[in-house]
Protein backbone atom coordinates (compact mmCIF):
# COMPACT_ATOMS: atom_id res chain seq x y z
CA UNK A 1 0.00 0.00 0.00
CA UNK A 2 1.27 3.80 -0.69
CA UNK A 3 1.13 4.54 3.25
CA UNK A 4 1.16 3.22 6.23
CA UNK A 5 -0.44 4.84 9.82
CA UNK A 6 0.99 4.22 13.38
CA UNK A 7 -1.26 2.94 16.10
CA UNK A 8 -2.73 5.93 17.04
CA UNK A 9 -4.20 6.36 13.89
CA UNK A 10 -5.51 3.04 13.78
CA UNK A 11 -7.10 3.05 16.62
CA UNK A 12 -9.04 6.32 16.11
CA UNK A 13 -10.27 5.00 12.36
CA UNK A 14 -11.38 2.10 14.63
CA UNK A 15 -13.82 4.30 16.54
CA UNK A 16 -14.85 6.35 13.84
CA UNK A 17 -15.69 2.90 12.15
CA UNK A 18 -17.58 1.50 16.10
CA UNK A 19 -19.51 4.85 15.69
CA UNK A 20 -20.79 4.37 12.30
CA UNK A 21 -21.66 0.84 13.39
CA UNK A 22 -23.76 2.84 16.42
CA UNK A 23 -25.16 5.07 14.00
CA UNK A 24 -26.12 1.94 11.93
CA UNK A 25 -27.95 0.30 14.80
CA UNK A 26 -29.97 3.69 15.87
CA UNK A 27 -31.11 4.11 12.34
CA UNK A 28 -32.57 0.55 12.77
CA UNK A 29 -35.10 2.62 15.71
CA UNK A 30 -37.63 2.74 12.52
CA UNK A 31 -38.10 1.93 9.20
CA UNK A 32 -38.00 5.05 7.42
CA UNK A 33 -34.29 5.48 9.09
CA UNK A 34 -33.58 1.89 8.44
CA UNK A 35 -31.88 1.96 4.95
CA UNK A 36 -29.64 4.72 5.68
CA UNK A 37 -28.61 2.97 8.62
CA UNK A 38 -27.41 -0.02 6.75
CA UNK A 39 -25.74 2.54 4.72
CA UNK A 40 -23.65 3.97 8.01
CA UNK A 41 -22.71 0.35 9.10
CA UNK A 42 -21.30 0.06 5.15
CA UNK A 43 -19.36 2.66 5.59
CA UNK A 44 -17.81 1.80 8.79
CA UNK A 45 -16.96 -1.79 7.54
CA UNK A 46 -15.38 0.54 4.59
CA UNK A 47 -13.42 2.23 7.15
CA UNK A 48 -12.28 -0.90 8.96
CA UNK A 49 -10.97 -2.79 5.99
CA UNK A 50 -9.03 0.22 4.77
CA UNK A 51 -7.67 0.82 7.94
CA UNK A 52 -6.39 -2.38 8.64
CA UNK A 53 -5.03 -2.33 4.80
CA UNK A 54 -2.97 0.55 5.87
CA UNK A 55 -1.88 -1.44 9.07
CA UNK A 56 2.18 -2.21 8.83
CA UNK A 57 1.66 -6.07 9.69
CA UNK A 58 -0.77 -6.17 6.90
CA UNK A 59 1.52 -6.65 3.50
CA UNK A 60 0.23 -9.58 1.15
CA UNK A 61 -2.77 -7.40 -0.79
CA UNK A 62 -2.67 -9.85 -3.64
CA UNK A 63 -4.20 -12.29 -1.13
CA UNK A 64 -6.50 -10.20 0.51
CA UNK A 65 -8.15 -8.63 -2.24
CA UNK A 66 -8.73 -12.39 -3.45
CA UNK A 67 -10.30 -13.37 -0.83
CA UNK A 68 -13.11 -10.55 -0.26
CA UNK A 69 -13.74 -10.96 -3.79
CA UNK A 70 -14.10 -14.55 -3.26
CA UNK A 71 -16.40 -13.61 -0.08
CA UNK A 72 -18.23 -11.16 -2.32
CA UNK A 73 -18.77 -13.49 -5.10
CA UNK A 74 -20.52 -16.19 -2.57
CA UNK A 75 -22.02 -13.98 -0.38
CA UNK A 76 -23.65 -11.23 -2.44
CA UNK A 77 -25.92 -14.08 -4.41
CA UNK A 78 -26.37 -16.29 -1.14
CA UNK A 79 -28.21 -13.00 0.30
CA UNK A 80 -29.98 -11.99 -3.21
CA UNK A 81 -31.30 -15.55 -4.20
CA UNK A 82 -32.45 -17.01 -0.87
CA UNK A 83 -36.21 -17.15 -0.61
CA UNK A 84 -37.24 -15.34 2.66
CA UNK A 85 -38.93 -18.57 4.47
CA UNK A 86 -35.07 -19.91 4.39
CA UNK A 87 -34.02 -16.54 6.33
CA UNK A 88 -33.49 -18.00 9.84
CA UNK A 89 -31.40 -20.47 8.35
CA UNK A 90 -29.48 -18.21 6.01
CA UNK A 91 -29.01 -16.29 9.38
CA UNK A 92 -27.32 -19.16 11.83
CA UNK A 93 -25.18 -19.80 8.64
CA UNK A 94 -23.88 -16.27 8.80
CA UNK A 95 -22.71 -16.47 12.26
CA UNK A 96 -21.29 -20.20 11.88
CA UNK A 97 -19.11 -18.13 9.59
CA UNK A 98 -17.86 -15.59 11.99
CA UNK A 99 -17.50 -18.85 14.31
CA UNK A 100 -15.26 -20.52 12.06
CA UNK A 101 -13.27 -17.47 11.55
CA UNK A 102 -12.46 -16.55 15.12
CA UNK A 103 -11.33 -19.66 15.43
CA UNK A 104 -9.60 -19.74 12.33
CA UNK A 105 -7.70 -16.19 13.42
CA UNK A 106 -6.70 -17.80 17.01
CA UNK A 107 -4.84 -21.07 15.25
CA UNK A 108 -3.43 -18.59 12.45
CA UNK A 109 -2.19 -16.02 15.21
CA UNK A 110 -0.97 -19.13 16.85
CA UNK A 111 1.42 -20.17 14.44
CA UNK A 112 2.59 -16.79 13.55
CA UNK A 113 3.61 -15.82 17.31
CA UNK A 114 5.19 -19.90 17.28
CA UNK A 115 7.49 -18.35 14.48
CA UNK A 116 9.61 -16.00 16.75
CA UNK A 117 8.56 -18.19 20.46
CA UNK A 118 6.83 -14.36 21.06
CA UNK A 119 3.56 -15.88 22.84
CA UNK A 120 2.43 -15.25 26.83
CA UNK A 121 0.38 -16.62 28.82
CA UNK A 122 -2.36 -13.63 29.02
CA UNK A 123 -2.54 -13.75 24.99
CA UNK A 124 -2.72 -17.63 24.85
CA UNK A 125 -5.93 -17.35 27.10
CA UNK A 126 -7.09 -14.79 25.19
CA UNK A 127 -6.40 -17.23 22.24
CA UNK A 128 -7.92 -19.77 23.55
CA UNK A 129 -11.29 -18.17 24.40
CA UNK A 130 -11.31 -16.96 21.11
CA UNK A 131 -10.58 -20.34 19.73
CA UNK A 132 -13.23 -22.00 22.14
CA UNK A 133 -16.39 -19.22 21.43
CA UNK A 134 -15.76 -19.35 18.25
CA UNK A 135 -15.78 -22.85 17.66
CA UNK A 136 -18.54 -23.26 19.93
CA UNK A 137 -20.77 -20.52 17.43
CA UNK A 138 -19.54 -22.81 14.37
CA UNK A 139 -20.71 -26.07 15.63
CA UNK A 140 -24.11 -24.64 17.30
CA UNK A 141 -24.76 -22.72 14.35
CA UNK A 142 -24.54 -25.50 11.99
CA UNK A 143 -26.52 -27.21 13.59
CA UNK A 144 -29.12 -24.43 14.34
CA UNK A 145 -29.40 -24.27 10.51
CA UNK A 146 -30.07 -28.13 9.27
CA UNK A 147 -32.95 -28.30 12.39
CA UNK A 148 -34.12 -24.80 10.76
CA UNK A 149 -33.66 -26.58 7.51
CA UNK A 150 -35.54 -29.71 8.40
CA UNK A 151 -32.39 -31.77 7.17
CA UNK A 152 -32.62 -33.21 10.87
CA UNK A 153 -35.54 -33.32 13.15
CA UNK A 154 -36.51 -30.01 15.31
CA UNK A 155 -37.47 -32.01 18.43
CA UNK A 156 -35.00 -31.13 21.07
CA UNK A 157 -32.24 -33.94 21.96
CA UNK A 158 -33.80 -35.18 25.47
CA UNK A 159 -31.20 -37.65 26.05
CA UNK A 160 -31.23 -37.06 30.55
CA UNK A 161 -27.36 -37.59 30.60
CA UNK A 162 -26.75 -34.66 28.63
CA UNK A 163 -25.91 -32.35 31.40
CA UNK A 164 -23.84 -34.31 32.95
CA UNK A 165 -21.98 -34.81 29.29
CA UNK A 166 -21.81 -30.68 29.10
CA UNK A 167 -20.74 -30.55 32.69
CA UNK A 168 -17.46 -33.06 31.86
CA UNK A 169 -16.78 -31.20 28.64
CA UNK A 170 -17.02 -27.64 30.12
CA UNK A 171 -14.48 -28.96 32.67
CA UNK A 172 -12.20 -30.76 29.68
CA UNK A 173 -12.77 -27.17 28.02
CA UNK A 174 -11.47 -25.12 31.24
CA UNK A 175 -8.57 -28.33 31.84
CA UNK A 176 -7.67 -28.04 28.24
CA UNK A 177 -7.49 -23.98 28.35
CA UNK A 178 -4.88 -23.75 31.54
CA UNK A 179 -3.08 -26.70 29.79
CA UNK A 180 -2.96 -24.41 27.18
CA UNK A 181 -1.23 -21.58 29.00
CA UNK A 182 0.86 -22.89 31.04
CA UNK A 183 2.80 -25.02 28.08
CA UNK A 184 2.22 -22.85 24.81
CA UNK A 185 2.05 -25.86 23.15
CA UNK A 186 -0.48 -26.81 20.17
CA UNK A 187 -2.20 -30.16 21.12
CA UNK A 188 -4.16 -28.11 24.06
CA UNK A 189 -4.94 -25.49 21.84
CA UNK A 190 -5.95 -28.44 19.45
CA UNK A 191 -8.16 -29.93 22.46
CA UNK A 192 -9.80 -26.52 23.10
CA UNK A 193 -10.87 -26.25 19.49
CA UNK A 194 -12.51 -30.33 19.16
CA UNK A 195 -14.05 -30.16 22.82
CA UNK A 196 -15.56 -26.56 21.90
CA UNK A 197 -17.29 -28.28 18.73
CA UNK A 198 -18.65 -31.16 20.74
CA UNK A 199 -19.70 -28.98 23.00
CA UNK A 200 -21.57 -26.57 20.34
CA UNK A 201 -23.25 -29.30 18.91
CA UNK A 202 -24.15 -30.80 22.51
CA UNK A 203 -25.65 -27.78 23.41
CA UNK A 204 -27.66 -26.89 20.51
CA UNK A 205 -29.05 -30.20 20.38
CA UNK A 206 -31.09 -30.31 23.41
CA UNK A 207 -33.03 -27.11 22.45
CA UNK A 208 -36.28 -27.79 20.94
CA UNK A 209 -38.17 -26.06 17.59
CA UNK A 210 -40.07 -23.24 19.86
CA UNK A 211 -36.77 -21.88 21.41
CA UNK A 212 -34.92 -21.63 17.96
CA UNK A 213 -35.52 -17.83 18.30
CA UNK A 214 -33.88 -18.06 21.30
CA UNK A 215 -30.80 -20.28 19.80
CA UNK A 216 -30.88 -17.55 16.70
CA UNK A 217 -30.76 -14.78 19.06
CA UNK A 218 -27.70 -16.59 21.17
CA UNK A 219 -25.35 -17.59 18.60
CA UNK A 220 -25.78 -13.67 16.99
CA UNK A 221 -24.88 -12.78 20.53
CA UNK A 222 -21.58 -15.88 20.68
CA UNK A 223 -20.63 -14.29 17.48
CA UNK A 224 -20.09 -11.20 19.04
CA UNK A 225 -18.15 -11.86 21.96
CA UNK A 226 -16.02 -14.31 19.38
CA UNK A 227 -15.48 -11.13 17.53
CA UNK A 228 -14.36 -9.29 20.79
CA UNK A 229 -12.09 -11.98 22.28
CA UNK A 230 -10.12 -11.87 19.03
CA UNK A 231 -9.85 -7.96 19.52
CA UNK A 232 -8.47 -8.71 23.20
CA UNK A 233 -5.88 -10.99 21.56
CA UNK A 234 -4.73 -8.75 18.85
CA UNK A 235 -5.38 -5.94 21.27
CA UNK A 236 -7.60 -4.37 19.09
CA UNK A 237 -10.15 -1.73 20.11
CA UNK A 238 -11.97 -1.62 16.76
CA UNK A 239 -12.84 -5.30 17.19
CA UNK A 240 -13.44 -5.06 20.81
CA UNK A 241 -16.18 -1.97 20.50
CA UNK A 242 -17.93 -3.97 17.49
CA UNK A 243 -18.14 -7.13 18.97
CA UNK A 244 -19.43 -5.69 22.19
CA UNK A 245 -22.37 -3.89 20.02
CA UNK A 246 -23.40 -7.32 18.24
CA UNK A 247 -23.04 -9.63 21.52
CA UNK A 248 -25.24 -7.00 23.36
CA UNK A 249 -27.62 -6.99 20.51
CA UNK A 250 -27.98 -10.57 20.64
CA UNK A 251 -28.02 -10.60 24.51
CA UNK A 252 -30.93 -7.89 24.20
CA UNK A 253 -32.62 -10.28 21.75
CA UNK A 254 -32.41 -13.29 23.45
CA UNK A 255 -33.73 -11.88 26.31
CA UNK A 256 -36.79 -10.49 24.88
CA UNK A 257 -37.53 -13.63 23.33
CA UNK A 258 -37.28 -15.39 26.67
CA UNK A 259 -39.83 -12.81 28.31
CA UNK A 260 -42.34 -13.36 25.51
CA UNK A 261 -42.11 -17.31 26.18
CA UNK A 262 -42.14 -16.97 30.24
CA UNK A 263 -38.82 -18.78 29.77
CA UNK A 264 -35.58 -18.16 32.03
CA UNK A 265 -32.73 -18.46 29.37
CA UNK A 266 -31.35 -20.62 31.70
CA UNK A 267 -34.22 -22.71 31.13
CA UNK A 268 -33.95 -22.72 27.33
CA UNK A 269 -30.21 -23.47 27.22
CA UNK A 270 -31.06 -26.41 29.71
CA UNK A 271 -32.86 -27.53 26.86
CA UNK A 272 -35.67 -30.48 26.24
CA UNK A 273 -38.80 -28.12 26.24
CA UNK A 274 -41.39 -30.04 24.64
CA UNK A 275 -39.59 -33.30 24.10
CA UNK A 276 -42.11 -35.12 25.76
CA UNK A 277 -46.12 -34.06 26.10
CA UNK A 278 -46.99 -32.39 29.40
CA UNK A 279 -49.60 -33.94 31.81
CA UNK A 280 -50.76 -30.16 31.95
CA UNK A 281 -53.39 -30.91 29.15
CA UNK A 282 -54.80 -33.65 31.53
CA UNK A 283 -55.70 -31.97 34.06
CA UNK A 284 -57.91 -29.48 31.70
CA UNK A 285 -60.45 -31.69 32.54
CA UNK A 286 -62.79 -33.48 29.81
CA UNK A 287 -62.06 -33.59 26.78
CA UNK A 288 -63.45 -29.82 25.07
CA UNK A 289 -65.74 -30.13 21.95
CA UNK A 290 -64.67 -28.01 19.64
CA UNK A 291 -66.20 -26.61 16.41
CA UNK A 292 -65.14 -26.15 13.03
CA UNK A 293 -66.54 -24.35 10.10
CA UNK A 294 -65.88 -23.94 6.87
CA UNK A 295 -63.96 -21.06 4.98
CA UNK A 296 -67.37 -19.94 3.47
CA UNK A 297 -68.71 -19.89 7.14
CA UNK A 298 -65.24 -17.47 7.83
CA UNK A 299 -65.38 -15.38 4.97
CA UNK A 300 -69.26 -15.06 5.45
CA UNK A 301 -68.29 -13.56 8.98
CA UNK A 302 -65.35 -11.80 7.61
CA UNK A 303 -67.55 -9.48 4.97
CA UNK A 304 -69.57 -8.36 7.75
CA UNK A 305 -67.16 -7.74 10.39
CA UNK A 306 -66.03 -3.40 10.67
CA UNK A 307 -63.00 -4.69 12.45
CA UNK A 308 -60.51 -7.82 11.35
CA UNK A 309 -57.20 -8.56 13.42
CA UNK A 310 -54.70 -11.36 11.50
CA UNK A 311 -52.59 -12.89 13.68
CA UNK A 312 -49.93 -14.83 11.89
CA UNK A 313 -47.57 -17.91 13.05
CA UNK A 314 -45.12 -20.26 11.66
CA UNK A 315 -48.18 -22.18 10.00
CA UNK A 316 -48.05 -19.00 7.85
CA UNK A 317 -44.65 -18.94 6.78
CA UNK A 318 -44.72 -23.21 6.56
CA UNK A 319 -47.76 -22.48 3.87
CA UNK A 320 -45.71 -19.73 1.77
CA UNK A 321 -49.34 -18.06 2.49
CA UNK A 322 -47.97 -14.43 2.92
CA UNK A 323 -48.79 -13.17 -0.43
CA UNK A 324 -52.56 -14.99 -0.46
CA UNK A 325 -52.49 -12.46 2.75
CA UNK A 326 -51.98 -9.75 0.99
CA UNK A 327 -54.58 -10.51 -1.33
CA UNK A 328 -57.39 -10.43 1.61
CA UNK A 329 -55.65 -7.56 3.11
CA UNK A 330 -56.11 -5.62 -0.01
CA UNK A 331 -59.55 -7.12 -0.83
CA UNK A 332 -60.98 -6.35 3.16
CA UNK A 333 -59.41 -2.78 2.56
CA UNK A 334 -61.55 -1.90 -0.33
CA UNK A 335 -64.50 -3.12 1.24
CA UNK A 336 -63.66 -1.01 4.28
CA UNK A 337 -62.87 -2.78 6.50
CA UNK A 338 -60.46 -2.14 9.15
CA UNK A 339 -57.71 -4.50 9.22
CA UNK A 340 -54.56 -5.10 11.37
CA UNK A 341 -51.73 -7.71 11.94
CA UNK A 342 -50.93 -8.48 15.63
CA UNK A 343 -47.18 -10.09 15.49
CA UNK A 344 -46.13 -11.83 19.00
CA UNK A 345 -42.70 -11.51 19.38
CA UNK A 346 -41.97 -15.62 19.09
CA UNK A 347 -44.14 -15.85 16.51
CA UNK A 348 -41.93 -17.77 13.42
CA UNK A 349 -38.43 -19.21 14.04
CA UNK A 350 -36.63 -15.97 14.91
CA UNK A 351 -37.28 -12.32 16.16
CA UNK A 352 -39.02 -10.17 13.70
CA UNK A 353 -39.66 -13.34 11.36
CA UNK A 354 -43.50 -12.45 10.55
CA UNK A 355 -42.85 -8.68 10.22
CA UNK A 356 -40.51 -9.35 7.36
CA UNK A 357 -42.39 -11.55 5.94
CA UNK A 358 -45.43 -9.40 5.56
CA UNK A 359 -43.36 -6.56 4.50
CA UNK A 360 -42.38 -9.23 1.87
CA UNK A 361 -45.68 -9.49 0.57
CA UNK A 362 -46.17 -5.39 0.48
CA UNK A 363 -48.32 -5.20 3.49
CA UNK A 364 -47.38 -1.82 4.93
CA UNK A 365 -45.53 -1.99 8.36
CA UNK A 366 -48.03 0.91 9.62
CA UNK A 367 -51.05 -1.98 9.51
CA UNK A 368 -48.86 -4.80 11.38
CA UNK A 369 -48.46 -4.15 15.28
CA UNK A 370 -46.91 -5.31 18.11
CA UNK A 371 -48.43 -7.67 21.10
CA UNK A 372 -48.77 -4.75 23.80
CA UNK A 373 -50.22 -2.32 21.14
CA UNK A 374 -53.04 -4.35 19.17
CA UNK A 375 -54.25 -6.30 22.63
CA UNK A 376 -56.41 -3.54 24.00
CA UNK A 377 -58.30 -3.65 20.43
CA UNK A 378 -59.00 -7.23 20.31
CA UNK A 379 -62.47 -6.38 22.45
CA UNK A 380 -63.25 -4.04 19.72
CA UNK A 381 -62.52 -6.18 16.79
CA UNK A 382 -65.39 -8.65 15.45
CA UNK A 383 -63.41 -11.12 14.08
CA UNK A 384 -59.65 -12.31 14.32
CA UNK A 385 -58.54 -14.83 12.02
CA UNK A 386 -55.34 -17.20 13.63
CA UNK A 387 -53.05 -18.12 10.80
CA UNK A 388 -51.39 -21.27 11.84
CA UNK A 389 -49.63 -19.84 15.41
CA UNK A 390 -51.09 -21.45 18.24
CA UNK A 391 -49.47 -20.92 21.93
CA UNK A 392 -49.59 -17.35 21.25
CA UNK A 393 -53.21 -17.60 21.21
CA UNK A 394 -53.53 -19.50 24.26
CA UNK A 395 -55.42 -18.02 27.33
CA UNK A 396 -54.54 -20.96 29.82
CA UNK A 397 -51.47 -18.58 29.84
CA UNK A 398 -53.56 -16.22 31.88
CA UNK A 399 -56.28 -18.33 33.40
CA UNK A 400 -54.41 -21.62 34.44
CA UNK A 401 -51.50 -21.25 36.80
CA UNK A 402 -50.46 -24.96 36.31
CA UNK A 403 -50.16 -24.67 32.63
CA UNK A 404 -47.00 -24.67 31.40
CA UNK A 405 -47.56 -21.60 29.80
CA UNK A 406 -48.72 -19.83 31.98
CA UNK A 407 -47.21 -16.49 32.91
CA UNK A 408 -46.55 -15.62 29.42
CA UNK A 409 -47.68 -12.55 27.90
CA UNK A 410 -50.85 -13.51 24.32
CA UNK A 411 -52.38 -12.19 21.91
CA UNK A 412 -55.85 -11.75 23.46
CA UNK A 413 -57.97 -13.05 20.85
CA UNK A 414 -60.59 -14.78 22.40
CA UNK A 415 -62.04 -11.22 23.52
CA UNK A 416 -63.13 -10.83 19.79
CA UNK A 417 -66.49 -11.51 18.62
CA UNK A 418 -65.56 -14.32 16.60
CA UNK A 419 -62.28 -16.21 16.23
CA UNK A 420 -61.13 -18.42 13.79
CA UNK A 421 -58.33 -20.47 13.84
CA UNK A 422 -56.92 -22.13 10.46
CA UNK A 423 -54.92 -25.42 11.56
CA UNK A 424 -53.62 -28.03 9.79
CA UNK A 425 -55.06 -30.84 12.52
CA UNK A 426 -56.01 -30.63 15.97
CA UNK A 427 -53.07 -31.45 17.59
CA UNK A 428 -51.81 -29.21 20.32
CA UNK A 429 -49.00 -26.36 19.30
CA UNK A 430 -44.71 -26.46 20.06
CA UNK A 431 -45.78 -26.27 23.64
CA UNK A 432 -47.34 -29.22 23.63
CA UNK A 433 -50.25 -27.42 25.67
CA UNK A 434 -53.86 -27.76 25.28
CA UNK A 435 -55.34 -24.28 24.05
CA UNK A 436 -58.84 -23.88 25.74
CA UNK A 437 -59.52 -21.22 22.96
CA UNK A 438 -60.39 -23.69 20.72
CA UNK A 439 -63.30 -25.24 23.11
CA UNK A 440 -64.62 -21.58 23.36
CA UNK A 441 -68.08 -20.17 22.21
CA UNK A 442 -67.14 -17.31 19.76
CA UNK A 443 -63.73 -19.55 18.11
CA UNK A 444 -64.02 -22.47 15.45
CA UNK A 445 -61.36 -24.28 13.68
CA UNK A 446 -60.86 -23.80 9.88
CA UNK A 447 -58.93 -26.80 9.00
CA UNK A 448 -56.84 -26.81 6.25
CA UNK A 449 -53.19 -25.78 4.69
CA UNK A 450 -52.94 -22.17 5.65
CA UNK A 451 -52.39 -20.66 1.80
CA UNK A 452 -55.16 -23.05 0.57
CA UNK A 453 -57.51 -21.41 3.24
CA UNK A 454 -56.46 -17.87 2.36
CA UNK A 455 -57.13 -18.66 -0.85
CA UNK A 456 -60.50 -19.59 -0.36
CA UNK A 457 -61.19 -16.80 1.77
CA UNK A 458 -60.19 -14.23 -0.69
CA UNK A 459 -62.74 -15.96 -3.44
CA UNK A 460 -65.34 -16.17 -1.30
CA UNK A 461 -65.24 -12.67 -0.32
CA UNK A 462 -65.18 -11.73 -4.32
CA UNK A 463 -67.82 -14.10 -4.63
CA UNK A 464 -70.13 -12.15 -2.00
CA UNK B 1 -1.61 9.48 36.55
CA UNK B 2 0.18 8.33 33.24
CA UNK B 3 -1.69 6.24 30.97
CA UNK B 4 1.51 4.36 29.64
CA UNK B 5 1.38 3.14 33.34
CA UNK B 6 -1.74 1.24 32.68
CA UNK B 7 -1.56 -2.43 31.09
CA UNK B 8 -2.81 -2.86 28.16
CA UNK B 9 -5.40 -5.51 28.69
CA UNK B 10 -7.00 -2.48 31.20
CA UNK B 11 -7.41 0.29 28.83
CA UNK B 12 -9.18 -2.45 26.37
CA UNK B 13 -11.32 -3.82 29.44
CA UNK B 14 -12.39 0.25 29.78
CA UNK B 15 -13.33 0.14 25.93
CA UNK B 16 -14.96 -3.51 25.89
CA UNK B 17 -17.40 -2.54 29.06
CA UNK B 18 -18.55 0.97 27.88
CA UNK B 19 -18.99 -0.49 24.28
CA UNK B 20 -21.26 -3.01 25.57
CA UNK B 21 -23.21 0.12 27.72
CA UNK B 22 -23.46 1.58 24.24
CA UNK B 23 -24.64 -1.22 22.81
CA UNK B 24 -27.30 -1.97 25.56
CA UNK B 25 -28.84 1.33 25.31
CA UNK B 26 -29.22 1.34 21.14
CA UNK B 27 -30.38 -2.00 20.77
CA UNK B 28 -33.28 -1.87 23.26
CA UNK B 29 -34.12 1.55 21.18
CA UNK B 30 -34.87 -0.67 17.70
CA UNK B 31 -38.30 -1.61 16.70
CA UNK B 32 -39.67 -4.98 17.38
CA UNK B 33 -40.80 -4.83 13.71
CA UNK B 34 -37.06 -4.53 12.76
CA UNK B 35 -35.24 -7.96 14.77
CA UNK B 36 -34.77 -9.32 11.65
CA UNK B 37 -32.80 -7.05 10.20
CA UNK B 38 -31.22 -6.18 13.35
CA UNK B 39 -29.79 -9.43 13.24
CA UNK B 40 -28.96 -9.36 9.43
CA UNK B 41 -26.75 -6.46 10.20
CA UNK B 42 -24.95 -7.28 13.24
CA UNK B 43 -24.42 -10.53 11.26
CA UNK B 44 -22.68 -7.96 8.74
CA UNK B 45 -20.95 -6.25 11.32
CA UNK B 46 -19.35 -9.24 13.03
CA UNK B 47 -17.15 -9.36 9.63
CA UNK B 48 -15.24 -7.20 11.43
CA UNK B 49 -13.09 -10.17 12.80
CA UNK B 50 -11.86 -9.51 8.61
CA UNK B 51 -9.34 -7.13 10.04
CA UNK B 52 -8.33 -9.77 12.71
CA UNK B 53 -7.89 -12.52 9.28
CA UNK B 54 -5.95 -9.71 7.12
CA UNK B 55 -3.80 -9.99 10.22
CA UNK B 56 -3.02 -13.48 10.14
CA UNK B 57 -2.85 -12.96 6.49
CA UNK B 58 0.30 -10.99 7.29
CA UNK B 59 3.14 -9.14 5.98
CA UNK B 60 4.67 -10.08 2.46
CA UNK B 61 7.72 -11.30 3.55
CA UNK B 62 7.67 -14.94 4.13
CA UNK B 63 10.52 -17.73 5.14
CA UNK B 64 13.52 -16.93 6.21
CA UNK B 65 13.19 -13.35 5.42
CA UNK B 66 11.44 -12.56 8.37
CA UNK B 67 14.03 -14.40 10.90
CA UNK B 68 16.56 -11.98 9.28
CA UNK B 69 14.26 -9.23 11.44
CA UNK B 70 13.25 -11.42 14.43
CA UNK B 71 15.19 -14.36 15.68
CA UNK B 72 13.32 -16.95 15.09
CA UNK B 73 13.55 -20.63 17.48
CA UNK B 74 12.55 -22.65 15.06
CA UNK B 75 14.00 -22.30 11.92
CA UNK B 76 13.37 -24.97 9.56
CA UNK B 77 9.63 -24.37 10.59
CA UNK B 78 9.49 -21.17 9.94
CA UNK B 79 8.18 -21.43 6.59
CA UNK B 80 5.70 -24.02 7.23
CA UNK B 81 4.34 -21.69 9.89
CA UNK B 82 4.33 -18.91 8.06
CA UNK B 83 2.78 -20.51 5.13
CA UNK B 84 -0.01 -22.42 7.10
CA UNK B 85 -0.67 -19.39 8.79
CA UNK B 86 -1.37 -17.01 5.81
CA UNK B 87 -3.58 -20.12 4.49
CA UNK B 88 -5.81 -20.30 7.40
CA UNK B 89 -6.07 -16.39 7.07
CA UNK B 90 -7.03 -16.48 3.76
CA UNK B 91 -9.84 -18.79 4.58
CA UNK B 92 -10.76 -16.69 7.43
CA UNK B 93 -10.96 -13.60 5.26
CA UNK B 94 -13.27 -15.41 2.75
CA UNK B 95 -15.72 -16.19 5.53
CA UNK B 96 -15.68 -13.04 6.86
CA UNK B 97 -16.19 -11.39 3.25
CA UNK B 98 -19.36 -13.38 2.91
CA UNK B 99 -20.61 -12.39 6.27
CA UNK B 100 -19.92 -8.67 5.17
CA UNK B 101 -20.73 -8.42 1.57
CA UNK B 102 -24.14 -11.40 2.34
CA UNK B 103 -25.00 -9.67 5.47
CA UNK B 104 -25.38 -5.93 4.10
CA UNK B 105 -27.18 -7.84 0.97
CA UNK B 106 -29.57 -9.24 2.91
CA UNK B 107 -30.18 -6.26 5.10
CA UNK B 108 -30.98 -4.19 2.43
CA UNK B 109 -32.75 -6.64 1.06
CA UNK B 110 -35.20 -6.79 3.70
CA UNK B 111 -35.61 -2.85 4.32
CA UNK B 112 -36.49 -2.28 0.86
CA UNK B 113 -39.31 -4.16 1.62
CA UNK B 114 -40.78 -2.33 4.74
CA UNK B 115 -42.88 0.27 3.12
CA UNK B 116 -45.23 2.60 4.77
CA UNK B 117 -49.25 2.47 4.10
CA UNK B 118 -50.19 4.30 0.70
CA UNK B 119 -53.90 4.47 0.43
CA UNK B 120 -55.04 3.26 -3.31
CA UNK B 121 -57.20 5.15 -5.10
CA UNK B 122 -60.05 2.32 -4.46
CA UNK B 123 -59.26 2.18 -0.39
CA UNK B 124 -59.93 6.42 -0.60
CA UNK B 125 -63.20 5.57 -2.28
CA UNK B 126 -64.66 3.44 0.13
CA UNK B 127 -63.15 5.91 2.83
CA UNK B 128 -65.18 8.78 1.07
CA UNK B 129 -68.08 6.68 0.50
CA UNK B 130 -68.16 5.08 4.04
CA UNK B 131 -67.71 9.10 4.96
CA UNK B 132 -70.59 10.07 2.94
CA UNK B 133 -73.09 7.67 4.14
Amino acid sequence: MLFLINSDVMVLLGLLSALLFVMGLKGLAHPKTARRGNLFAMLGMGVAVATAMMVPQVGAYLWIIAGLALGAVIGIPMARKTPLTALPQLVAAFHSFIGLAATLVAVGMYLRQMTFNALDGGTAAEMGIGAAIGMITFTGSVVAALKLQGVIGGKPWGWSGRHFLNLGLALALVLAMLLFIMQLTFLPLFAIVIISAILGVTLVAAIGGADMPVVVSMLNSYSGWAAAATGFMLEQPVLIMTGALVGASGAILSYIMCKAMNRSFLSVIMGGFGAEPTTAGAEAGPAMSVKEAGADDAAYMISNAARVIIVPGYGMAVAQAQHAVKELYVLLEEKGIATEFAIHPVAGRMPGHMNVLLAEADIPYDSVHELEDINPRFKETDVVLVLGANDVVNPAAQTSPGSPIYGMPVLEAWKAQQVYVVKRSHRPGYAGVDNPLFGMENCALVLGDAKAIVESLVTALKAS
Amino acid sequence: MDVMDLSPLTILTVIFVLSCVVGYFVVWGVTPALHTPLMAVTNAISGIVVVAAMLVVGPDILGADVCSALPCPYPEYTGLFQWTARIIGFVAVVLCAINIFGGFAITGRMLAMFKPKAPSAAVKAAQHAKAGE
